[in-house]
């Protein structure tokens, strides 16, 4: 077994966890110097002498998205500004934009939280390492820029889009790993497809950062599949710097959140108390070496649980499970919560079906009804009984999994909407108020 | 006695049918007969062409679900239609799916039974009249 830092990543817990309380009290005294924090701790009556233990983190009030925005853009800064070197900012498509502010040394730690993350999934200096993602803004492409160069990987920031540059460059330049969505990863590999480019043959793809949005794992076994490589679940979020908070190791079992960096808790988001391990809740995140802007107990809004027990992988940092969505892509339908990864779990089990699908929820004469367009991958048989039995078989696997029964359209492949960027899989046509 | 058809997934959209019909004529490909059956979601269109194997490429090139079918073909002149039903259904055989169009002043019958083999081993034992996918191009 390889580590990219093996003191840090198979610390024994009990230092692990005595690291994180120095940390912890270091960081609680940093960020009282920002606005947002300073008020806060005078409104709770809090100093970093109370924290004698990680548990009397629960102390601290949380922290959420509304704070970030409501102190857009600096009030959350706990150095002076001139002392920070970058600033993302969300582009606030669902209300007022945020922002994150980072130091020098927060970029140096980012790059190494991401390195580590690709070093622990086999990537080496010898690789070539495209990144499809976005630049600018969206922390996918910088994030994986400068871990993949602090590792020491040649790497092609080839940014979103255009599949015929990225298998151009894929081929011309030897790319071994390429980061990139799920949804863009399936579409990257029918263009290749039908470009005549076999990724398996042609190319000498073998591993591949995926993220950005929740996939299944028939989905994940599905590039894959595609595309000969193994795929690996990366996650992270703006608030959290971006990419290289946590990620699967080669066992793909859930995703090592790097203990060190930070500190995870999972509540119950409607009680707000801790759940144990093993237990499904909302993720809660306190930075503990951010000096820009440190945040504490900031909530997700992710679902997942930590996964019981220790990784053969010899890392002692505990594992995060596969997301089971967000606590605001939840549908709830009927008074039934269901999620859309449900969905496509069930879908991607049929290899009549193709890639692309879309829940439409609609108010019909009065009850809400779903609507799956799932397109058909090819058209594999002439009789129709046997396209109807299908969408029954589809239609019952998904009642059982659903708890309901939505209605199933198989339509033509090629007739929904392309999805090249983070794919739009939920039109909520119901009017709620 | 076996042609070649090409059956196309088809959504109940306006203009769906007219797109992909005009796809193959504007490459030249002559449409012998075609066939849609439907339920409310979607539709089979089943065709005959002059050139199946390069209209199915066609298809495919143009990313649409097609499937490419053997499908028996006989002409009814003499016999009716009823007496050839009238000798499957005493074979034991259920018809898929069938049609008919006329041809150069024959009738012909396109034909999909639950068991092609034995099929045609009713038309050759009742002296049938099929028609080779040659014949019908050229007809």
């Amino acid at each position: 077994m390889q580590y990219w830092q093996k003191e840090i990543e198979t610390m024994p817990r009990k230092e692990l966890e005595a690291f994180q309380l120095e940390r912890l009290k270091e960081t609680i005294q940093a960020a009282e110097q920002s606005p947002f924090y300073k008020k806060t701790f005078s409104d709770h009556q809090i100093s970093a002498d109370q924290i004698h233990s990680l548990a009397d983190l629960q102390k601290l009030p949380f922290t959420t998205k509304d704070d970030l925005r409501a102190n857009y853009p600096f009030n959350m800064a706990a150095i002076p500004i001139r002392e920070c070197v970058r600033l993302h900012s969300s582009s606030g498509t669902t209300g007022d934009p945020t922002v994150v502010l980072h130091s020098a040394k927060d970029l140096d730690d980012w790059a190494n939280q991401v390195a580590r993350c690709m070093y622990m999934v086999g990537v080496r200096d010898t690789d070539v390492f495209q990144n499809t993602s976005g630049y600018g803004m969206f922390t996918g492409g910088l994030g994986f820029q400068y871990g993949a160069e602090k590792l020491g990987t040649l790497t092609v920031p080839a940014a979103a889009g255009n599949s015929k540059r990225q298998i151009k460059f894929i081929k011309d330049f030897g790319t071994t790993c390429l980061h990139i969505i799920p949804s863009y990863a399936t579409r990257l590999a029918e263009v290749m497809y039908e470009e005549g480019v076999d990724p398996r043959s042609d190319t000498k793809l073998h591993t591949i950062c995926i993220g950005a949005e929740p996939h299944s794992e028939e989905q994940r076994k599905r590039i894959e599949q595609l595309l000969g490589v193994k795929a690996y679940n990366c996650f992270g979020m703006s608030e959290m710097n971006g990419p290289g908070v946590a990620f699967e190791c080669t066992e793909q079992n859930g995703l090592h959140i790097w203990e060190d960096y930070t500190i995870v808790e999972i509540i119950d988001p409607i009680t707000l108390q801790a759940v144990p391990d093993g237990e499904v809740g909302e993720l809660v995140l306190t930075t503990i070496s951010r000096e820009a802007m440190p945040l504490l107990r900031y909530r997700t809004r992710d679902l997942t649980c930590i996964i019981k027990g220790d990784c053969p992988c010899g890392r002692t940092h505990r594992r995060l499970a596969r997301f089971q969505g967000r606590s605001d892509d939840m549908i709830i339908l009927k008074g039934v919560n269901l999620f859309p990864i449900q969905v496509e779990t069930i879908l991607m089990q049929f290899k009549e079906l193709g890639n692309n699908y879309l829940i439409t929820i609609d108010t019909v004469s009065n009850s809400d009804e779903m609507l799956i367009e799932v397109e058909l991958s090819d058209l594999f048989t002439d009789d129709y009984s046997v396209l109807q039995q299908l969408s029954k078989d589809i239609t019952r696997q998904l009642r059982d999994e659903l708890l309901l029964t939505p209605r199933l359209k198989l339509v033509a492949k090629g007739s929904l909407p392309i999805q090249e960027g983070k794919a739009v899989r939920v039109k909520d046509l119901r009017k709620f108020c | 006695m076996t042609v070649n058809q090409i059956s196309i997934f088809l959504e109940n959209k306006y203009g769906k049918l007219s797109d992909i019909l005009a796809l193959l004529t504007d490459q030249n490909i002559r449409i012998i007969a075609a066939t849609v059956a439907d339920t409310s979601e979607y539709g089979i269109l089943r065709l005959i062409v002059c050139e199946p194997q390069r209209a199915y490429k066609i298809l495919k090139d143009a990313n649409v679900s097609a499937n490419l079918t053997e499908v028996l073909a006989l002409s009814l002149d003499s016999n009716n239609l009823a007496k050839v039903m009238q000798y499957f259904t005493e074979a034991g055989l259920s018809i898929e799916y069938m049609y008919c169009f006329s041809l150069k002043e024959k009738s012909i019958l396109i034909l999909r039974t639950n068991n092609q083999e034995a099929t045609r081993e009713v038309i050759r034992r009742k002296n049938l009249t099929p028609i080779a996918e040659s014949d019908l191009i050229n007809l």
